[in-house]
C-alpha cells in the first residue's frame, strides 16, 4: 500500500558496471569480501611468480625454523618456505573449488530446471536419484569416488561436483516450479517461444539470486572438501603445495612446538572460506534486477 | 471515540525519507462508519497502521495525536497497546488467506484471541469460538471449527478473519480493503455482514478502500486521501453529486457506473468523441462444444462444460463470471495455452484446437491471437526491460531484428502512451499503469485479429483503469481488433463490450447483447451479479 512511484530520472545504476559499484558501496561487508576475493585471485594468478622461494626447493640446513624476516611463515621439516607454499597453493585450491562448483552448478541447474518445469515422472526419477546421492555421508562418497577413480586433481573436482549436484538441482527445481505457470512464462509462450526457450531464457535466470548465495557458500565448502580429501591422503599428492596436505603434514609437528607448519595454511584456508561465505549477499544483489533502483 | 489530529508518518528508505502521511486529522464517532478512500500510495493504510502502532520497520510517527477513548495511543506502552489491539480496536486485512495461519485449525485461531484477551478460559474457549463463528453466519460452525484455511473458500476465510477480529467485541473495527480479491457476490455478503454486526454492537468502523462506489454504500462519512493528505471530507451522497476537490471529481468520474459512457470516466478535458468500431458479419472465432476436464482427487472435474460461442470480426465479447466459473480456463484454451478435452476452436475457419498447445508457437496463427494478462506485474519477466518485453513477439514470430525492431518497439510504446525513456526500465521501476501499457503493447505488437483481455484492469487504481479502458477502445477502433474481455466486473464489461456471456460453474447461463442482458437479465444468476455490484450514486453534473 505504500508503493511509491519510481521517479523518472535515469540513474547511474542503470548500467551493469554502475550497478556493481552501487552494490559494493552500499554494503561494506560486500566490499571487504570482494577485496579479499581480489587478493586471493591475485595470489592465484601472480603468486607463483612473486613468491620469494621455490615452493618445492628443500634446504636441510634451515629446516623447522620459526617465522622470521627471511621466512615469514617459517620453514617446514625439509626446509621449504611455508609462506611461498601457502601462496602458491592458492591457485590449485581455487581451481579445484571453482571448477567443482561450476560443474555442479551447470549439471544441477540443468537437471533441476527439467524436473521443475516438466514435472511428472521425470521429476520423480531425478529426485530419487538425487535422494540416493544425498543419502550417503557426502564426504565418504567423495572419498569413495576419488579412491575408485584415482588420486588426481580432476577426480577431486569430479567428486566434489557430484556431491554438490543435489543441492543445486533441488534449489533450481523449487525456483523453476513456482514460476512455470507465472504470467511472464505464459506471455513468452504467446510470443512464440518453445517450452525449452521459455525455461532457459525466461524462467531459469530468475532463479539466479538464491543460486548465487548457494554458489558462494559452496565455493568455501568445496575448498574445505578438497583440503579434507588431501588431509586424509586421498587428494593431491605431496610434495605439491596444497593447504590440506600442508595442514596434514604440519599436524605431526604441533606436539613438538612447531605450530607454524599447520597454522598458516590453516589460516589461509579459513580466510578463503570466510571470503566466499561473505561473498554470497553481494553476488545475489548483483544478479537481482530488483536491486536496481 | 477515536480522534486523530495532525498525524504525520515518515518512512526511512534507501532513497531518503518518504512522508507517507502528511498531517491529517479525522474523527470516528461511536457506531459510525468512516470510509478512507484513496488510490495506492495515498497513505490510507499507513494511517491505520500508525494508529494501531504496527508500522513497518523504518516507519515513524512524526507529529500528531491519536486519542482513543481518552487514551493517547502514541504515548501508550507496548504492553498497553497489546491489550488494546484486538480487544478495543481490531483490524481485518486485505488478503484473508494470508492473515490466517495455514497450518492451524481456524477454530483454534479464534480461541487464541479469546484466551489472549482473557475473554475465555481453556474450558469454555471452544464453545465461545463456535459462537463467534456463528456470529459471522458460518453454516455448521461446529464442523468448520476443525477446518484448515486451505479447505475454505476466500469468502469463508474472510468471515473467519472477521470472527477473529470481532471475537473480543472491540469498540472499533478497521477494515483494510476487506473485499479486494473476493467475488462480487461474496463482497456483498461480507460487507453486509460487517455492516450488520457493526450496527448490532454499536461498533465504530473505519473502512479503507480504493472503491468509491463501495465506500459510498457502506459509510456514513468519507474522507478522500491523496499523497498523504486529506483532500476532501464529507457525506457520501454529497461527495458524488457535488465533489469540491478536483481529485475527488476525478475519482468520481473514473468510477464505472450505470449511465456513463467509457469517455465519461476520463476527466472532462480529456474527453474526445468515442471512436466507433465496425462489427463485420463474418465470424472470426467460433467455439464449438468446448469441454475441459481435469483429473481431480474425487473423480474428474469438469471446468468447462461444452461451451459454444462466436465472436464476429471486430466485435467485443464480454465473458463474465466469478472465480471457478471456468472463464479463465475458456480464455486460456482459446489463446492456446491449454488444450481442450474435446471441442473445436475455429479461427478464420481453421480449427486451431487441432494443434496441441505445446506446438502452437510455430503455428502461423500464433501472432493472430494474443492476450493481455490479469496481473501486469506477474506477466513481465522481472529480469527484462520494458523494451525487451515488447520486442519479444516481434523478434520471435515476425523475425524482426536491429533498427527495424527498435523502431517498431518505439512506435508501439507511442501507441499505448508509454514515454520512450521508460522503455529501458525494469518492471519493478514502473508503476502499475505503466506495466499495464507494456503488457498491452506486447499483445498488440503483431497486430492480432483477436485480443483476449483477462481482467486487464483488475489490479489497477480506478483512475488508471479509466485510462487503460479508453486506450483499449481507441486501439480497437484503430486496428480493427476483436476482443474477448474476461471480467468479473459487470460495470466495466458494460462499457466495452457489444455482447456478453455469463458463465457459472463451467456453463454459459446467460448471453446476448450487453445492454439487453444488463438491463433485463433473464437468468437469476445474472440478476444476483448485477445486484451485488456496488452502485455509486450518479453524479449530477457529469
Amino acid at each position: 500500500m505504500t508503493a511509491s512511484t519510481p521517479d523518472t530520472t535515469r540513474r547511474k545504476g542503470d548500467t551493469t558496471l554502475g550497478h556493481i559499484v552501487y552494490v559494493l558501496r552500499d554494503n561494506p561487508v560486500t566490499m571487504l569480501a570482494f577485496a579479499m576475493l581480489a587478493f586471493f585471485l591475485g595470489c592465484a594468478f601472480f603468486g607463483p611468480a612473486l613468491v620469494p622461494y621455490d615452493p618445492l626447493a628443500t634446504n636441510a640446513a634451515r629446516a623447522l625454523e620459526a617465522p622470521s624476516w627471511d621466512h615469514w611463515f617459517g620453514t617446514d621439516n625439509v626446509g621449504r618456505d611455508v609462506f611461498s607454499r601457502v601462496i602458491v597453493a592458492t591457485r590449485l585450491d581455487l581451481t579445484i573449488s571453482v571448477a567443482a562448483v561450476a560443474l555442479s552448478f551447470v549439471i544441477g541447474s540443468t537437471l533441476g530446471s527439467i524436473a521443475g518445469y516438466w514435472g511428472g515422472w521425470l521429476d520423480a526419477v531425478l529426485n530419487r536419484c538425487l535422494d540416493t546421492i544425498m543419502a550417503f555421508p557426502l564426504f565418504v562418497l567423495a572419498m569413495g569416488v576419488v579412491a575408485a577413480l584415482g588420486n588426481t586433481v580432476e577426480n577431486i573436482i569430479y567428486a566434489t561436483a557430484i556431491i554438490n549436484i543435489p543441492f543445486y538441482a533441488r534449489l533450481v527445481r523449487a525456483e523453476v516450479n513456482i514460476r512455470r505457470h507465472s504470467g511472464f512464462a505464459q506471455a513468452a509462450k504467446l510470443a512464440g517461444n518453445s517450452d525449452l526457450r521459455v525455461l532457459a531464457v525466461h524462467i531459469f535466470p530468475n532463479s539466479l539470486p538464491p543460486m548465487m548465495v548457494q554458489v558462494s557458500l559452496n565455493l568455501g565448502w568445496a575448498i574445505l572438501n578438497a583440503a579434507g580429501l588431501s588431509f586424509i591422503g586421498l587428494g593431491v599428492a605431496p610434495p605439491t603445495p596444497e593447504w590440506g596436505i600442508m595442514v596434514a603434514e604440519g599436524a605431526n609437528f604441533i606436539v613438538s612446538g612447531e605450530w607454524w607448519l599447520a597454522v598458516f595454511p590453516g589460516l589461509w584456508l579459513m580466510l578463503a572460506v570466510f571470503t566466499f561465505n561473505l561473498l554470497g549477499d553481494g553476488l545475489r544483489d548483483i544478479v537481482d534486477p530488483r536491486k536496481r533502483t | 471515540m477515536l480522534s486523530i489530529k495532525d498525524l504525520s508518518v515518515a518512512f526511512k528508505t534507501r532513497k531518503g525519507e518518504v512522508n507517507a502521511v502528511r498531517g491529517i486529522s479525522l474523527d470516528v464517532a461511536k457506531g459510525k462508519t468512516l470510509g478512507i478512500v484513496g488510490e495506492s500510495g495515498s497513505g490510507k493504510s499507513v494511517t491505520s497502521y500508525a494508529l494501531m502502532r504496527i508500522l513497518d520497520a523504518g516507519g515513524e510517527i512524526r507529529t500528531g495525536d491519536v486519542v482513543y477513548g481518552g487514551t493517547d495511543l502514541r504515548a501508550a506502552s507496548e504492553k498497553d497497546m497489546r491489550d488494546i489491539r484486538g480487544r478495543e480496536i481490531s483490524m481485518i486485512f486485505q488478503n484473508p488467506r494470508a492473515a490466517l495461519n495455514p497450518i492451524r485449525r481456524v477454530g483454534h485461531q479464534v480461541e487464541d484471541v479469546l484466551i489472549r484477551h482473557a475473554q475465555a478460559t481453556r474450558q469454555d474457549a471452544k464453545a465461545k469460538a463456535i459462537a463467534a463463528l456463528e456470529a459471522v453466519k458460518i453454516n455448521d460452525a461446529a464442523a468448520r471449527y476443525d477446518a484448515y484455511p486451505f479447505e475454505l473458500s476466500g469468502g469463508m476465510c474472510q468471515r473467519i478473519v472477521i470472527a477473529i477480529a470481532l471475537a473480543c467485541k472491540p469498540q472499533l473495527l478497521i477494515a483494510d480493503e476487506p473485499t479486494t480479491g473476493l467475488d462480487i457476490t461474496t463482497q456483498k455478503a461480507v460487507m453486509d455482514l460487517v455492516g450488520d454486526l457493526a450496527r448490532e454492537r454499536g461498533m465504530g468502523m473505519i473502512l479503507i478502500t480504493h472503491d468509491l462506489g463501495l465506500a459510498s454504500q457502506y459509510c456514513d462519512r468519507i474522507v478522500v486521501m491523496k499523497d498523504g493528505l486529506i483532500v476532501e471530507e464529507g457525506d457520501p451522497q454529497k461527495l458524488f453529486t457535488d465533489p469540491q476537490h478536483a481529485y475527488t471529481r476525478k475519482l468520481v468520474d473514473a468510477t464505472p457506473r450505470v449511465g456513463a459512457s467509457i469517455r465519461n470516466l476520463l476527466p472532462p478535458e480529456a474527453r474526445s468523441a468515442e471512436p466507433a468500431h465496425i462489427v463485420h458479419d463474418r465470424p472470426l472465432l467460433e467455439v464449438r462444444d468446448l469441454l475441459k476436464t481435469y483429473p481431480g482427487k474425487s473423480g474428474p472435474v469438469q471446468a468447462v462444460k461444452s461451451v459454444s460461442f462466436q465472436i464476429k470480426s471486430g466485435q467485443s465479447l464480454g465473458l463474465v463470471g466469478e472465480s471457478g466459473s471456468g472463464k479463465s480456463t475458456t480464455s486460456e484454451m482459446v489463446v492456446r495455452l491449454q488444450d481442450p478435452t474435446s471441442g473445436n476452436i475455429l479461427f478464420d475457419g481453421q480449427d486451431i484446437a487441432a494443434t496441441p498447445s505445446a506446438r502452437f508457437m510455430r503455428h502461423p496463427m500464433r501472432g493472430e491471437i494474443q492476450m493481455v494478462f490479469q496481473d501486469a506485474t506477474d506477466s513481465l519477466n522481472p529480469r527484462g526491460t520494458a523494451a525487451s518485453a515488447i520486442a519479444e513477439p516481434l523478434a520471435r514470430i515476425a523475425r524482426m531484428r536491429g533498427s527495424k525492431l527498435n523502431t517498431r518497439v518505439a512506435e508501439l510504446a507511442e501507441l499505448v502512451g508509454l514515454p520512450q525513456p521508460l522503455l529501458s526500465r525494469f518492471p519493478h521501476q514502473l508503476s502499475g499503469g505503466q506495466k499495464a501499457r507494456v503488457g498491452i503493447a506486447r499483445a498488440i505488437a503483431l497486430e492480432p485479429k483477436l485480443l483476449i483481455l483477462d481482467e486487464p484492469t483488475a489490479a489497477l487504481d480506478v483512475s488508471i483503469q479509466a485510462i487503460v479502458l479508453n486506450l483499449l477502445v481507441d486501439l480497437r477502433a484503430q486496428m480493427g481488433m476483436s476482443y474477448l474481455f474476461v471480467s468479473h466486473d459487470l460495470n466495466v464489461v458494460r462499457l466495452l463490450c457489444d455482447e456478453v456471456l455469463v458463465m457459472k460453474q463451467g456453463e454459459i447461463v446467460d448471453r446476448g447483447p450487453t445492454a439487453a442482458v444488463m438491463d433485463n437479465p433473464s437468468h437469476a444468476y445474472t440478476r444476483s451479479l448485477i445486484e451485488a455490484a456496488p452502485q455509486p450514486p450518479n453524479p449530477v453534473a457529469a
